[in-house]
């Protein structure tokens, strides 16, 4: 029987030639993220673990990136920031990119491609459930908790139960209404938010193939949304591409085997799929947008690890150029990168920054910002009964700040159509 | 892991996700320092809405507002428990307010494995759905060894999935005594 990417990986990474779905194996890990909120937790259960001296087990493998609760009062959260640099100087640590510094990079699953960490044919653990965003690249990247990072940032090691795959193939040319948020919440409305519960969401086909890395990173971003393990694409000549121009680092890409076995196979011909949203409260809650046009909104908005990369502000842009947003839009770019490519890179003559200035919208600095409400303070984050359209990847309740805010997720053409006219318009009516 | 567990059940949904668990904006506490690590207590299911709060009835805090730890030991939950963001601090502020045990018909998997691996709470799964007969309050005790849960204030029995790989590491105590045994860290 053929194996799959991540069990080739993963048998891989565990000096065996094979592994099974279901085996229990220890695997060696090539890549480790933290990050402000669970960072300092892993770091003190390591040092209870393995000694106030331990050393971590290859600090060249360790990739400590702040980028939640950043532009904050909180002292807290501070506080937090200050553990995670005390850690970094103590251990010398090469990889830890600090706020407030021009190393500042933003939403770790973003900067952990622009900083050239996502490597095909790897093994990369987070304490982010968002980790899986990184599969993109065809590597296994995972979420997992402070415990299993500690263990990790000692030994290198870590227990893996091997995923079945689900295979999703998109056929069809994806029109310009489309982007890959609505196919990725298309998949989650169909299989629901627990469908993909400890297995693999592998992507395939041509329409795959045909979209940008970062395009590529929405979908692999939530797989965790359909309640999946890990989100994989076999990587290709523009993985190779994007990995070169950003890291020396060699990389073995790893396929499937002609024969591999999936635990069920979708195709979709993206050519025929529509713009959707979720609706509250559930990311699996699809509606078609045609279905909820003209629900009122208090706000919009356009940021975090799915929605807030260079080319979601580049669709965004498109149609609130010359336009006017109704109702609040908070713009929070995921990363520096982001940040500055929207500051340099123009649209008909203007900025893309300019441009959403000139929209109305308020800009924000790099980070999470308010895809997870944080502090009382935070930029975006809601407070009372707010309707909100976003491109972020979670609508439960309190997910933004408040209990009472009512979120719907779309893609950044759907956001910003909707902006615009203060409800939630269909792209298709706005795109020329 | 305890052969026993015995204690009031606390009953909620299904798809009970991490922020309903602990609300992001109580992550800031340290897990350690002792006035601080009480919080999770104070807040752990406070993300709850007031009428999913305590099933059937509703509007039962999970922690009285002015305690830090909760009378429940034992929660009772529909499929897809701890779904969400990949927070330990989830199962750890369950265990901080007092609880030992969750009973669901599904998890979400890295809620699942911090709960094994930190060796916070025992996530037993059951074969049928269980949040439509358990009430908020009922006596409960779980023998881990046999699997049986007995609803002691109803006076009915119920068999349990068997915890399978994982019961290894929770007999260790947590990922790091299992490690050690398996030799992958010294002891
Ligand atoms: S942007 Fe949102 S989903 Fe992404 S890492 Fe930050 S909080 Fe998580």
């Amino acid at each position: 029987m053929g194996q799959t990417i991540t069990q080739k990986i993963l048998a891989g990474h565990a000096g065996r030639d094979r592994v099974a779905p279901g085996e229990n194996i220890w695997v060696d890990v090539d890549i480790l993220m933290t990050h402000d909120v669970c960072g300092p937790p892993t770091i003190e259960i390591f040092k209870r673990e393995f000694g106030e001296q331990a050393k971590v087990w290859d600090k060249d493998k360790l990739v400590i990136m702040p980028d939640h609760y950043i532009f904050t009062e909180d002292p807290h959260a501070m506080r937090n920031i200050e553990l995670l640099r005390a850690f970094a100087s103590e251990h010398d640590l090469p990889h830890y990119f600090d706020v407030g510094t021009s190393r500042y990079k933003g939403v770790c699953h973003v900067a952990l491609a622009e900083e050239g960490f996502n490597r095909p044919g790897n093994v990369l653990f987070g304490t982010d459930s968002h980790t899986c965003t990184s599969g993109a690249f065809g590597l296994f990247s995972t979420g997992v908790g402070n415990t299993d990072a500690a263990l990790i940032m000692g030994t290198g090691k870590i227990w893996v139960k091997v995923p079945e795959t689900m295979r999703f193939v998109f056929e069809g040319a994806l029109p310009p209404y489309l982007m890959a948020k609505d196919l990725i919440l298309s998949v989650i409305g169909d299989i629901g938010f627990e469908g993909g519960t400890y297995r693999t969401l592998e992507f395939d086909g041509q329409a795959v193939f045909d979209l940008s890395m970062e395009e590529r990173m929405t979908l692999t971003n939530m797989a965790i949304e359909a309640g999946g393990k890990n989100g994989i694409i076999a990587p290709d000549e523009k993985t190779f591409d994007y990995v070169r121009t950003r890291t020396d680092a060699t990389f073995n890409p790893i396929y499937r085997d002609e024969n591999a076995v999936y635990h069920t196979e979708r195709v979709y011909d993206v050519s025929k799929m529509e713009p959707v949203v979720a609706k509250p409260h559930r990311p699996d809650n699809r509606a078609t947008v045609t279905e909820v046009a003209g629900t009122k909104l208090d706000r919009a908005y356009i940021g975090s690890c799915t929605g807030g990369k260079y080319e979601d502000f580049l669709a965004a842009a498109k149609i609130l150029e010359g336009n006017e947003v109704q109702v609040d839009t908070f713009v929070v770019p995921a990363s520096t990168e982001v940040s500055r490519q929207l500051r340099e890179k123009t649209l008909n003559g203007k900025t893309i920054w300019q441009v959403f200035l000139d929209a109305g919208c308020k800009m924000g600095h790099a980070s999470c910002g308010a895809c997870l409400g944080g502090p009382v303070d935070t930029f975006g984050r809601t407070h009372g009964t707010e309707v909100v359209i976003s491109t972020t990847n979670r609508n439960f309740p309190g997910r933004m700040g408040s209990k009472e805010a009512a979120v719907y997720l779309a893609s950044p053409l759907t956001v910003a159509a909707s902006a615009i006219h203060g409800k939630i318009t269909d792209p298709r009516e706005v795109l020329v | 892991m305890k052969d026993v567990i015995k204690g009031l059940a606390y009953v909620v949904g299904d798809s009970i996700d991490t922020d309903q668990i602990i609300p992001a904006s109580h992550l800031v506490y340290s897990m350690s320092i002792p006035d601080e690590r009480k919080m999770y207590g104070r807040y752990a299911l406070s993300g709850l809405p007031t009428a999913d709060q305590g099933l059937p009835d509703g509007n039962i805090p999970f922690t009285e507002e002015d305690a830090y730890e909760s009378s429940f030991k034992i929660i009772i939950a529909g499929t897809n428990f701890g779904c969400g963001s990949s927070r330990e601090h989830a199962p750890f502020a369950l265990m901080v307010a007092g609880a030992e045990a969750v009973i669901a018909e599904s998890y979400a998997r890295i809620f699942y494995r911090n709960s094994v691996d930190g060796g916070f709470l025992v996530p037993f799964e059951s074969r049928e759905r269980l949040i439509d007969s358990i009430r908020t309050g009922d006596l409960l005790t779980i023998d881990s060894k046999s699997g049986i849960m007995t609803n002691e204030t109803q006076g009915v029995e119920i068999l349990l999935n068997p915890l399978g790989d994982v019961a290894d590491i929770l007999k260790a105590g947590n990922v790091f005594e299992y490690a050690r045994q398996a030799g992958l860290m010294p002891k």
